[in-house]
């Protein structure tokens, strides 16, 4: 379970001032709001790093990436199927309860409930046993090389506190659910919460009995969804925000030019792909089958696509360029997977041509438009490329919520999805829920329902692989085969852009996600 | 004959007074302008803006003609599309005025037809009708165009939005502007109705439908003209406006408002001909039509010289 | 005068039973509110118990009734975009829009009914033709173009107020007030300016006509026959008659202020009603759109009605059915 992950930031505090740090308040411009506090609530990445300052897991990343303990101070595998957690000592919740065995045993299970949206976060969970009031054992369905990465987004809540506000079974938001936990929270994180307005204004105050040595000097965070781009800047710039994620790519520019303020930018891991509808019929075509079928067609699609000029157009030249479904840095990945076709338009007609389809055909191409780095103009761009070669795309941008619902119920032909493999930080991710057919709890994002049964043979392996080098290899054969197949169509690596104040310190990880209690302000 | 209906126009009250406005003078030749600018965009465009397969992307963010890095097959420059700003203007300019005509005309027909019914029957139908028109009238169009939208967005499956979006909008817009009309209308139409060419037609046995439309109608048109040019300035707001809240024409076919929303998400990036040219003519457009209504109504209201 | 109160009342209730239809009508036809409620994989038992339990089953006149009775409650259900109570949510962004609205329509009567009279009383001057062409230019300039200038030379450029949100406000029960804090009070300052500006254009064009009107009446040539001086003339009579209908004309307005918020509120994410409600289209959120609908409604109604009423017992000729003065605003 280690990860070489090259990051490059450099933003790291220095910390020469740190004994005269004084009330430091941190006001965050983030372009959407917090759903609530509930740490098993929702699975979106961006929320559970915000709950993440209030709760946390047993074990965590580190801003690197690298997992370290946090709850549990050590673990060991006792069987494949029984791994033995060793919990800190002297944790206390917000509201002063020492935290205990049995907290970890009831959050756990809240979390794999099956009402739990976050079930599918934890697979392979079947029971937790108390061995005493700091060890808890899991026991597993199988063997699980990837349960620490799996654990680092799985909070932990105070056992009697859910008893007392009848919040143990869990609430899914997606099916329109609120409780207690919503609005209320006690974790043992390095923040409590103050106050919260929804869509105005989130503060955290600092907990003083954190058991962690703290890396911040804050005493307080105000969290502000600020969601149009422009005026997330123009909050930055005249000084009412201390730091925005994300920074539009094409202000970068004028907040370098300005002064007391600057762009923190770095390579993210987070792959921007378009889906395929590979099923019988298109969902908006003009033809009785469905030519995405053809590999030919989706070879022409990708040669009709200059993804170098869309780096440097609409990217502003910070995107990575890839062939492969996951980023570098994540195991899994092999240079040769990563081996673009070349933008060739004449060949994209013959190919067209070749497959039955010389005067193309129509069909639709979904985006999001608040969701990723530049989302709707790559998605733009990527139409009129299409177009040129002879196609009809029709482009339907909308609000993540809608797309990603209309997608994952696959009424579109081609859409965009990024997967950064979070919480996993694996290939498996990729293969397990975007490669393997829809069945059970895989494929879960395979709505456009691409399967080979040699990848889904491969990807059932590696589940239950704990040898590093095995896994790695069968990953990579995996990876080879959907490349060649072309199921999915990988564009870039969405640059991390951020912005913050001069004096603000935050080390950028290369998960796109702001760790805020490693903050740092400086005057 | 022609000469002589020529002549009594150009003698007449209205005409000297727009021989002798100047505001009425400038914004009507502005506006003929646009509306040339309008009804030509095709021929004098340099692009076909909504012909995503006319966009080059390596032309994007060019700067206009005049300013270093400019060209001149761009003259105001082009946005991050590659979109040439110059024709998106004019295919811009000739949406809005479309949605903008077209609204207008539908909320004249609803209004005018309301109006002559209720005018002309009275009773409970013209009590109902004026009720309903007083209703609608303490909404702000605004809103009732933003609730007309969102319900045809609910019912629309959203790869017809895009196509839709301009239907939607003329309704949207239409649907809340014919109460003046009615208004008007109903009001002319009772005092004509007591009128002897009215009773003398009715004695000949002429029908409730062709006295409405052939004998009163046309008496009654003078001050549905004002409004209309009034309306127009509204109707082409409201649009701009819808579209600026991301709920009218789409990014792909845009319109002077949705040109505007683009370029707002640019403002610090100094691509500032993005948003200066559309907002410019949108403004050139929105007061011409303005002042021109002002000035029309004054001229046919003495009272107010 | 109770006969026309009467009246009056019950065409408010009519008016409001047929904004609730339409409100039920959205709720009914748009969506299918029992696949939002029950999990992807249910039986088509279980749809069938669903549809019992809301009462879906019934006659469309039972089911408009209940919702009736449950909206006369404030009972709109959830939210199908984040699940809250949509009566919460609204209730949350109440006093955001109530503030600012309430700010700008102050603002629009301060400075709007001084420039009018200005304007009316020298017509000719060079200042007043300059604010007479001000006012058609205000009424053509786009609100949000206005709304991103001030934002581009007060915050970014100058940097003396802010260009998002309220500032800190505080809780006095349930109401957040922007009002006593200096944050607060300088977020509302764009804002307001922003949302005032049409209406002040209006209620000064409105204003500058009235009085002119008024001014060439025979009472005030025989007040100035009389010899009373310009100043009384003026203020004590010419004034007065011109501020009843402005009076009524800005009852309508208010409604036209809590629409225009929408566009303001988005502009500078204020977060009031009406970017809840610009949400809540694009996101095709029923619930909320409804209820925004039926509270919005419900205020024009209620100041209309009152309004009227004033309008009444100031001025017993207007008592019959047929008052109600052109306007309505874009």
């Amino acid at each position: 379970m280690h990860h070489r992950l090259l990051t490059t930031t450099a933003a790291v505090a220095l910390g020469l001032f740190a004994s005269t740090a004084t009330a430091e308040t941190l006001r965050f411009g983030a372009s959407a709001d917090i759903y609530g506090f509930d740490p098993h609530g929702v699975t979106s990445s961006y929320d559970n790093i915000f709950v993440h300052n209030i709760y946390e897991p047993l074990v965590r990343y580190s801003p690197q990436l690298d997992i370290e303990p946090a709850l549990a101070t050590h673990w060991e595998i006792i069987e494949p199927t029984r791994i033995r957690y060793f919990l800190r000592e002297g944790v206390t919740f917000h509201d002063g309860e020492t935290f205990d065995a049995e907290d970890v045993a009831v959050s756990l299970m809240r979390a794999v409930h099956p009402n739990s949206p976050l079930r599918g976060n934890l697979p392979g969970l079947v029971d937790v046993e108390i061995v005493d009031d700091l060890t808890v054992d899991l026991i597993m369905s199988g063997p699980s090389p990837l349960l620490n990465n799996f654990l680092t987004n799985i909070f932990i809540m105070d056992a009697g506190w859910m008893r007392e506000n009848n919040a143990v079974e869990p609430i899914d938001a997606n099916q329109g659910e609120e409780g207690f936990t919503t609005s209320n929270a006690n974790g043992t994180g390095p923040f409590m919460v103050e106050s919260r307005r929804p869509d105005s204004q989130t503060v955290l105050v600092v907990h003083s009995d954190w058991w962690d040595e703290p890396q911040h000097n804050l005493t307080r965070i105000e969290h502000r969804p600020i969601s149009s781009a422009a005026t997330r800047v123009a909050a930055l710039l005249s000084g009412e925000i201390d730091l925005i994620q994300p920074a539009p790519l094409q202000d970068a520019a004028r907040v370098e030019a300005a002064p007391g303020v600057r762009m923190l930018e770095n390579p993210g891991l987070r792959t921007i792909m378009m889906g395929f509808n590979l099923t019988d019929t298109l969902n908006d075509g003009n033809v009785e089958e469905n030519p995405l079928q053809d590999i030919r067609v989706r070879r022409a699609i990708k040669h009709a696509i200059d993804m170098d000029l869309i780096q440097e157009r609409i990217m502003r030249g910070k995107s990575r360029n890839t062939a492969a479904l996951i980023a570098p840095e994540v195991p899994g990945f092999a240079p040769e997977l990563n081996e673009r076709l070349p933008h060739d338009p004449d060949l994209a007609r013959e190919l067209l041509a070749e497959a039955g389809y010389p005067d193309g055909f129509a069909f639709n191409v979904n985006c999001t438009n608040d969701n990723y780095v530049n989302d709707e103009g790559i998605c733009q761009a990527l139409a009129a490329m299409l177009a040129r070669v002879g196609l009809e795309p029709r482009l339907v941008a909308e609000p993540r919520q809608l797309h990603f619902e209309r997608a994952q119920a696959g009424q579109t032909d081609m859409f965009m999805l990024g997967w950064a493999t979070l919480p996993m930080l694996d290939g498996f991710s990729v293969l397990s829920a975007m490669l393997h057919s829809p069945e059970g709890s895989y494929g879960t994002w395979n709505p456009g329902q691409y399967s080979n049964p040699r990848v889904d043979e491969l990807t059932q392996a590696i589940a239950v692989e704990l040898d590093d080098e095995a896994r790695i290899a069968m990953m990579v054969e995996a990876f080879g085969i959907a490349k060649e197949d072309l199921a999915w169509l990988p564009l870039h690596q969405q640059p991390l852009a951020w912005a913050a104040r001069e004096g603000v310190e935050i080390y950028q990880s290369a998960d796109d996600l702001a760790r805020l209690w490693t903050v740092r302000i400086n005057r | 004959m022609a000469t002589s209906t020529l002549a009594r126009v150009w003698h007449s009250d209205l005409a000297w007074s727009f021989r002798t406005s100047k505001t009425a003078l400038i914004s009507s030749v502005l506006l003929a302008i646009m509306f040339a600018a309008a009804i030509f965009a095709p021929q004098l465009a340099t692009q076909n803006p909504f012909n995503i397969a006319e966009l080059e992307l390596w032309n994007s963010e060019l700067p206009p003609f005049w300013v270093e890095g400019g060209s001149r097959q761009f003259l105001l420059g082009t946005d991050v599309q590659a979109r040439d700003v110059y024709s998106s203007i004019l295919y811009g300019l000739r949406l809005s005025l479309i949605v903008g005509f077209a609204s207008v005309i539908l909320a004249a027909v609803i209004g005018i037809s309301l109006g002559l019914l209720g005018g002309f029957l009275g009773g409970i139908v013209d009590a109902a009708i004026m009720r309903f028109a007083d209703v609608l009238l303490s909404f702000p169009a605004i809103l009732v165009a933003l609730l007309v939208n969102g319900i045809a967005r609910g019912i629309l499956p959203p790869s017809q939005h895009q196509d839709a979006a301009i239907y939607v909008l003329i309704l949207a817009i239409g649907l809340t502007n014919w109460v003046q009309y009615a208004r008007t209308v109903r009001g002319s139409t009772m005092v004509e109705r007591q009128k002897e060419y009215v009773q003398a037609a009715r004695i000949n046995g002429i029908s409730g439908p062709g006295i409405m439309f052939n004998h009163i109608m046309p008496n009654v048109m003078g001050p549905v003209l004002v409004i209309a040019t009034i309306n127009l300035g509204m109707a082409v707001l409201t649009e701009a406006t819808l579209s600026f809240l991301g709920v009218g024409m789409p990014a792909t076919q845009p319109s002077l408002g949705t040109l505007i929303r683009i370029g707002n998400e640019y403002l610090f990036s100094g691509i500032w001909w993005v948003v200066i040219f559309p907002s410019a003519v949108l403004v050139a457009l929105v007061l011409s039509v303005n002042l021109l209504g002002d000035w029309l109504r004054d001229a046919l209201n003495p009272k107010l010289r | 005068m109770l006969g026309f109160l009467i009246r009056r009342i019950i065409q408010a209730i009519i008016v409001m039973l047929a904004v609730a239809l339409i409100a039920f009508m959205m709720f009914r036809f748009m969506g299918d509110p029992v696949s939002s409620m029950v999990p992807e994989h249910a039986t088509e038992q279980e749809r069938a118990e669903v549809r019992e339990r809301l009462g879906l089953d019934q006659p469309l006149f039972v089911q408009y009734g209940r919702f009736v009775a449950r909206a006369a409650t404030g009972d709109f259900g959830l939210s199908w975009r984040n699940a809250r109570p949509v009566s919460t949510l609204l209730a949350e962004r109440f006093p955001a829009t109530a503030e600012l609205v309430l700010v700008a329509a102050a603002l629009s009567l301060v400075v709007g009914i001084p420039l009018g009279i200005y304007t009316a009383l020298r017509p000719n001057s060079f200042n007043a033709q300059m604010l007479q062409f001000l006012s058609l230019v205000g009424i053509s300039l786009p609100t949000f173009v206005t709304g991103i200038l001030l934002i581009l030379v007060f915050s970014v450029w100058l940097g003396w107020l802010p260009s998002f949100g309220r500032g800190e406000v505080v809780d006095i029960g349930w109401w957040s007030t922007g009002f006593i804090t200096a944050s607060g009070l300088k977020a509302l300052i764009l804002p307001s300016i922003m949302l005032c500006l049409f209406q002040l254009t209006l209620i000064m064009r409105l204003v500058r006509a009235e009085m002119m009107e008024v001014l060439r009446t025979d009472y005030i040539k025989f007040a100035r026959a009389r010899g009373l001086r310009d100043r009384a003339i003026n203020f004590r009579h010419a004034l007065r008659n011109t501020l009843i209908p402005v009076i009524t004309i800005f009852g309508l307005q208010l409604g036209g202020l809590i629409a225009f918020a929408i566009i303001t509120e988005t502009v500078f994410q204020w977060p009031g009603m009406g970017a809840l409600f610009i949400q809540a289209v694009n996101f095709g959120d029923v619930p909320v759109m409804a209820a925004y609908l039926v509270l919005v409604s419900f205020i024009f109604v209620v100041i209309n009605t009152s309004v009227d009423l004033l309008y009444a017992s100031i001025d017993p000729r207007l008592r019959v059915d047929d008052a109600g003065p052109a306007g309505g605003g874009h």
